[in-house]
């Protein structure tokens, strides 16, 4: 009975990916005419969850007439198919430690910024690393060391802006713990929280080894147990050491589950099975949707951040490869960069996304000052009254103190097995 | 001659199954036999005969907890889906006297196999959760005065899951059996002076054992090769064979998965062939 449903589910799925496929294939071979909405251009986006929305595919099918397919997977599964099933997508939406991860594969092709027209709107972290002319660059892998290459076909990364790109940044925002003040009580103002004895059983992370781990080295540094050289690129000791402390908090009995996807996370925190874990913004803006108060805590040693983009594969080639161009161009143009900033991340050519935010919305989200009147998610669901204050401030207040960036380190194999025994453990 | 083709035509007629079989399992076993003997780094995987992915794996504990812990779930929920599986098919078969209720009774029990077995599982958590309907009626009635954590995301909640999810897999082949045992033999034992008990231990269980035998393949191999119950169910903080090979996959480690995978199929197979010892099935069928 057991194998008959699933062969069904798998012939189905099978059916339909048979079909997307010779759509894509009969896009690529008949699409001839020069404009897009006449052209049945088909782009397949693969990327994690944040970013697929259904609405922004609409979106650009009324703006641009180009249909794009969707397919949101976590972290290790669009690692996985980026690096292995190089015909499987068009254009990659992933983020910059991804990146590190799969660019050496040659699977992704380099962007001529000249062809981008806000480039020089996109904002400093992704180009020099600044944030403002003063500010320092924080530990891991900070965007900018894997957003240039040289040249068109080049395979090392460049450490200065040179015309090409890896990726064309879209999003990113900063990462701290959420909690249910309603369950808490008291204010929490640090990562050693997250081991705090107090929340036995009621403690979350993620189960997505290279972020987990520097949530963990956030945890431990604030804990004063360990000193990182670089949480971004640890040595091995210091693998050993972090996840023992953490293994050792499971066994205790700290930790009430683990989370993979994204909502997973929103049903943890919304049933109260969990008060305080590692958690993502729109995460926190579901949990809240559903009239439960949680707080994207900001904590005394600062954000643990991270940035994403949008990457062409290397097989698009002719009419998709200036299609692809196209929708990245209209993807910082603004209107998805306000959509997304509703969900609590920034445009990386943020002030684009201003016309197509209400004046109240953009104090809110991005200036943090008190909200004037409603504030709604993206599907327009009441969110916020007037009053409420972004968690964490403003943009430059946000941006301003991460203290990582979502990292891939040297001994990364190390760690993967680390983490393995940690979760098996 | 007529010999010979008869040889042929034998062989014409198994050589659609030998197909097939060599096709999805003989050829996809060795592939991953062979696999499990290459190289891996972070992204590629290269041909090789190598026995790091083997020396890892046997030489970590984790390894041998995880596999324990199979075990351990394999043969507890083995017990459990016996005893309930046998009830089920004995009331059924000798309780329920007209045919037309026994095929009633017996169609109810596999309604809720009308769903996927991940919905199925995965409705258990607000049940079962701190805030749950278990919990809130457990404390309305004054039973416990605080939320009963064990409930849910623990050893407790994956075994209930595995119950629920293959107690027909053992009710179904011992109905089967249990409704070939011709009624006289039952009448003859009565004739004979049997007590129930003693019917039931010398006439029925034995008369039973093919069914039983295939029930418990069914439920030990499903089991030991499970890793999503296990990933949800315990909310990711247990883990077994299943659960490693996955991770392993998702992290590209394809000869390391292999290997894995190559370890739990041996065990079954042991496990299943002692169990095999026991009862000829195909002579008892």
């Amino acid at each position: 009975m057991k194998a008959n449903s699933k062969s069904k589910i798998s012939r189905r799925s099978l059916l339909k990916s048979g079909v997307a496929a010779t759509t894509a294939a009969a896009a690529g071979t008949l699409g001839a005419p020069m404009i897009w909405a006449q052209s049945n251009i088909v782009l397949r986006q693969s990327g994690t969850g944040v970013s697929a929305f259904n609405e922004i595919a609409a979106k650009a099918k009324e703006d641009l007439g180009i249909t794009m397919e969707m397919t949101a997977l976590d972290s290790d599964s669009v690692v996985q198919k980026v690096a292995t099933q190089p015909k499987s997508f068009d254009i990659a939406d992933i983020e910059y430690w991804m990146c590190k991860k799969v660019w050496p594969i040659g699977n992704l092709q380099a962007m001529d910024t000249s062809k981008i027209a806000n480039y020089d709107k996109i904002v400093g972290i992704f180009k020099n690393g600044k944030l403002t002319p003063t500010s320092t660059i924080a530990q891991g892998t900070a965007p900018h060391t894997v957003s240039f290459v040289e040249g068109a076909n080049g395979k090392s990364f460049s450490s200065e802006e040179t015309g090409w790109m890896t990726m064309i940044p879209t999003i990113y925002n900063a990462d701290t713990l959420g909690i249910r003040p309603d369950l808490i009580n008291r204010p929490i103002n640090t990562w050693a929280e997250l081991l705090n004895p107090e929340f036995k059983g009621k403690a979350s992370i993620l189960d997505i080894s290279s972020i987990g781990i520097m949530d963990m080295a956030m945890v431990c540094e604030a804990m004063g147990e360990i000193q990182y050289g670089d949480k971004g690129n640890m040595t091995k000791e210091e693998i050993d050491k972090t996840i023992g402390i953490f293994t050792e908090a499971k066994k205790a009995g700290q930790f009430r589950a683990f989370w993979k996807s994204f909502d997973e996370s929103v049903n943890l925190m919304a049933s109260g099975e969990v008060v305080i874990q590692s958690m993502w913004s729109p995460a926190i803006t579901a949990v809240r949707s559903k009239g439960i108060p949680c707080v994207y805590q900001p904590l005394k040693e600062g954000y643990r951040s991270w940035g994403g983009g949008l990457g062409i594969a290397a097989h698009l080639s002719g009419k998709e490869l200036d299609a692809a161009y196209e929708y990245i161009n209209w993807y910082l143009s603004g209107w998805v960069g306000g959509f997304l900033m509703r969900q609590g991340y920034y445009s990386a050519a943020v002030e684009t996304s201003k016309e197509y935010m209400s004046a109240d919305e953009w104090s809110y989200w991005f200036e943090g000052k008190a909200a004037k009147g409603d504030i709604v998610n993206p599907q327009g669901v009441k969110m916020e009254s007037a009053g409420a204050v972004r968690d964490g401030g403003s943009f430059y207040d946000r941006m301003g103190s991460v203290a990582c960036w979502n990292a891939v380190m040297d001994e990364n194999q190390y760690m993967v097995r680390k983490w393995n025994e940690f979760i098996a453990s | 001659m007529a010999v010979l083709q008869k040889n042929i035509s034998s062989i014409l007629l198994a050589s659609p199954v030998i197909l097939v079989l060599s096709a999805f399992i003989i050829v996809p076993i060795i592939l991953i036999t062979a696999v499990s003997f290459w190289g891996s780094t972070e992204f590629s995987i290269y041909p090789a005969f190598l026995f790091d992915n083997y020396e890892f794996l046997l030489t970590s504990d984790v390894t041998y907890r995880v596999f324990f812990r199979t075990l351990y779930f394999a043969v507890l929920v083995w017990a459990i889906t016996l005893v309930l599986g046998f009830t089920v098919a004995y009331y059924l078969a000798f309780f329920v006297h007209s045919l037309t209720w026994q095929i009633i009774c017996f169609l109810l029990c596999t309604i809720p196999f009308w769903t996927s077995n991940i919905i199925r599982m995965i409705s258990w958590i607000p049940f079962l959760g701190r805030n749950g309907l278990a919990n809130q009626s457990l404390i309305e009635m004054g039973i416990v005065d605080e939320p009963v954590e064990w409930l849910l995301y623990s050893e407790f909640s994956v075994c209930l899951a595995f119950v629920h999810l293959y107690t027909l897999f053992m009710v179904v082949p011992i109905f089967n059996t249990m409704m070939r045992i011709d009624k006289s033999l039952i009448e003859a034992a009565r004739d004979a002076g049997a007590s129930s008990t003693q019917i039931l231990v010398n006439v029925i269980i034995p008369l039973c054992k093919p069914g039983i035998m295939i029930g418990s393949i069914f439920v030990v191999a499903l089991v030991m090769g499970d890793f999503i119950t296990v990933r949800f169910m315990s909310g990711s903080q247990i883990a077994n064979m299943g659960r490693l090979i996955s991770n392993d996959i998702s992290l590209l480690q394809y000869p390391s998965a292999c290997a894995t995978a190559v370890v739990l199929l041996a065990t079954v197979v042991i496990m299943i062939s002692i169990m095999l010892r026991f009862v000829d099935i195909r002579k008892e069928l």
